[in-house]
């Protein structure tokens, strides 16, 4: 039974919740406002909030200025990569987990998490090192397999909550009929399952374009993705608030349409499942 | 019903995850054991080529009595705990405004979620310029307004403009995990002591706190985890001057900084074992998990 509420304490509620909403939102949304300011405008005393003369000159000049499209294109192929790289290796390990448990899943499992807890700063030199060895260092390549390792635990572990949701009976019924191993997978999970594998790609992809600890660290010129790109802006280029704001609503735009669809999928995957 | 072929067929599924994660783990683990013992000082001529030289627990002795290393702990601790409490106290806060009824709940949701999706080098630069500019930021246009002199954000206040900061980044998670929480609680048993006239803080501590008791401790030891690491916020905010050297961030500026390798694996070490300190209790929760 709802709790019949009053018009008049909901629209309280509403009005808090606005509020407090849109204070938490304003940097972002100040951000993508002053990428459309001219210079003078952005660092204006008392600040302009929308009567500006509206101009896109920033976003042309960023582009210009650092070729921001590679810095884009890195980020894609680092991201996208390090998640479909992740998903062949992960969707294969958490299938068998899920439909083929045996007594060491959950020892498995809980190491895999392990792993992830292990603090990057740590392993950072030896790296380092082995990118240099390899000739790795500032290849898309090489980051693209430390992104996909440091989120395969996230991968392999949101893919076996799923997998685990796919009542097994199915599974029985099939082999019943006479399913080998392959139509198993192909006609009866693979179907399935997209919708999980789907909202797990969104979240790695997510995870994998905001990363700044290896991006920063093993990259110089031609792997640098837009975490590097925007670090660059830390002086003295950051000045220029129009041109920050330029460069960083262009850096953020895609991960936040993309994450306002991920927004339930965020809860299982960081938290193991511990929370649904 | 597995059969003897689909477990093996099972296991050689797994296998490639296994064993591409042990390698992760195992290869770069034991290389940091190994130079921590060692002096390693790249620029200074010494390379694996060359031989290094073993010096015992030095580097481990001398990670610790450098004059840097308490208040690193010290700024660890600061912004570790302060964000924990920051982003917790106001996630079950708006968690519970949240779960009320309104109108655009579901754009509320967004706007407060929205900040965890922006890369952490975006959100430290633009706080740092467009906001904690001593001149042209937004808080000094506020300040003057008021008639106050404008604060000199990162190098006066350095510490609690960088828990800001970390916690605007990490309140939408806390937040999120507490609203699932919060919204598979009863809502008979609140109306129940509702009735039974029970008042809005005794319901608060005696059945919502309660209630999100395990939702608490998980934000808890995962934020933990990830805020041990913060490395970027700290990179382009203030590069670790002004106070704002955590410990990660030594270890960072031990290895590539000074490339002090045998110094900074010392420190790594010590950084591994406190984090799996944590893991050790988050583990345990999510395991208990697992059974269920």
């Amino acid at each position: 039974m709802a709790r019949a509420v009053t018009t008049n304490r909901k629209m309280i509620n509403t009005a808090v919740a606005w509020l407090i909403g849109l204070l938490i939102f304003f940097p972002i949304l100040w951000t993508i406002l002053t990428s459309f300011k001219t210079e003078a405008q952005a660092i204006a005393d008392p600040p302009i909030f929308l009567f500006f003369d509206w101009t896109l000159e920033n976003y042309s000049v960023v582009q210009e200025r650092s070729d921001y499209m590679r810095f884009l294109w890195n980020s894609i192929f680092l991201a996208g990569g390090s998640t479909i790289l992740g998903l062949i290796i992960a969707v294969p390990a958490a299938w068998s987990m899920a439909f083929v448990p045996s007594k060491r899943t959950k020892d498995i499992l809980l190491w895999m998490l392990s792993t992830k807890m292990l603090p990057a700063v740590g392993v950072l030199y030896p790296i380092y090192l082995l990118f240099i060895q390899l000739g790795l260092l500032d290849s898309r390549i090489g980051l693209t397999i430390v992104l996909m390792l440091i989120n395969l635990p996230i991968i392999v572990w949101m893919l076996y909550t799923y997998f685990k949701e796919i009542p097994g009976e199915i599974l029985e019924a099939a082999r019943m009929d006479g399913a080998g191993l392959k139509e198993e997978l192909l006609y009866i999970l693979t179907p399935m399952a997209i919708p999980g594998i789907a909202s797990t790609m969104l979240l790695n992809f997510i995870l994998a374009w905001n990363e700044a600890f290896w991006t920063l660290n093993l990259t110089a010129v031609n792997a640098a993705p837009l975490t590097a790109f925007i670090a660059s802006y830390s002086s003295p280029e950051g000045l220029f608030f129009a041109k920050l704001s330029a460069a960083s609503t262009m850096a953020i735009a895609p991960i936040l349409i993309l994450g306002w669809f991920s927004q339930k999928q965020l809860v299982r995957g960081l938290t193991f499942g511990a929370v649904k | 019903m597995a059969t003897q072929q689909s477990r093996s067929a099972a296991r050689i599924m797994m296998a490639p995850a296994v064993f591409l994660l042990l390698g992760w783990m195992l290869i770069p683990l034991c290389m940091t054991l190994f130079f921590s013992f060692k002096k390693y000082l790249p620029l200074r001529g010494d390379s694996m080529a060359n031989g290094l030289e073993w010096v015992g627990f030095a580097n481990y002795v001398r990670f610790v009595s450098s004059s840097s290393f308490w208040p690193s702990i010290q700024t660890t601790l600061i912004i570790v705990g302060g964000v924990l409490v920051i982003t917790i106290v106001l996630g079950i806060a708006l968690a519970i405004l949240l779960d009320q009824p309104m109108w655009g709940q579901g754009v509320v949701r967004i706007l407060v979620i929205a900040p965890f999706f922006v890369m952490p080098t975006v959100s430290a630069l633009v706080w740092k310029n467009m906001f904690m500019d001593p001149v042209n930021g937004i808080l000094a246009h506020l300040w003057k307004f008021f008639g106050a002199e404008p604060i000199q954000w990162l190098s006066q206040a350095s510490l609690p403009s960088l828990v800001m900061i970390v916690s605007w980044q990490w309140l939408p998670f806390a937040t999120l995990i507490l609203l699932t929480a919060i919204q598979s609680l009863d809502s008979e048993q609140l109306e129940a002591a509702e009735m039974d006239g029970a008042p809005v803080h005794k319901r608060f501590f005696f059945i919502v706190l309660p209630h999100l008791a395990r939702a608490i401790t998980i934000v808890t030891l995962i934020q933990t985890i990830f805020l041990l690491a913060i490395f970027a916020e700290i990179f382009v905010t203030t590069g670790g001057a002004f106070g704002t050297k955590t410990l990660s961030y030594l270890i960072f500026q031990r290895v590539l900084e000074s490339q002090n390798v045998g110094l900074g694996s010392a420190g790594g070490v010590y950084a591994i074992i406190l984090a799996n300190i944590v893991a050790i209790f988050l583990m345990r929760i999510v395991g208990k998990n697992l059974d269920a």
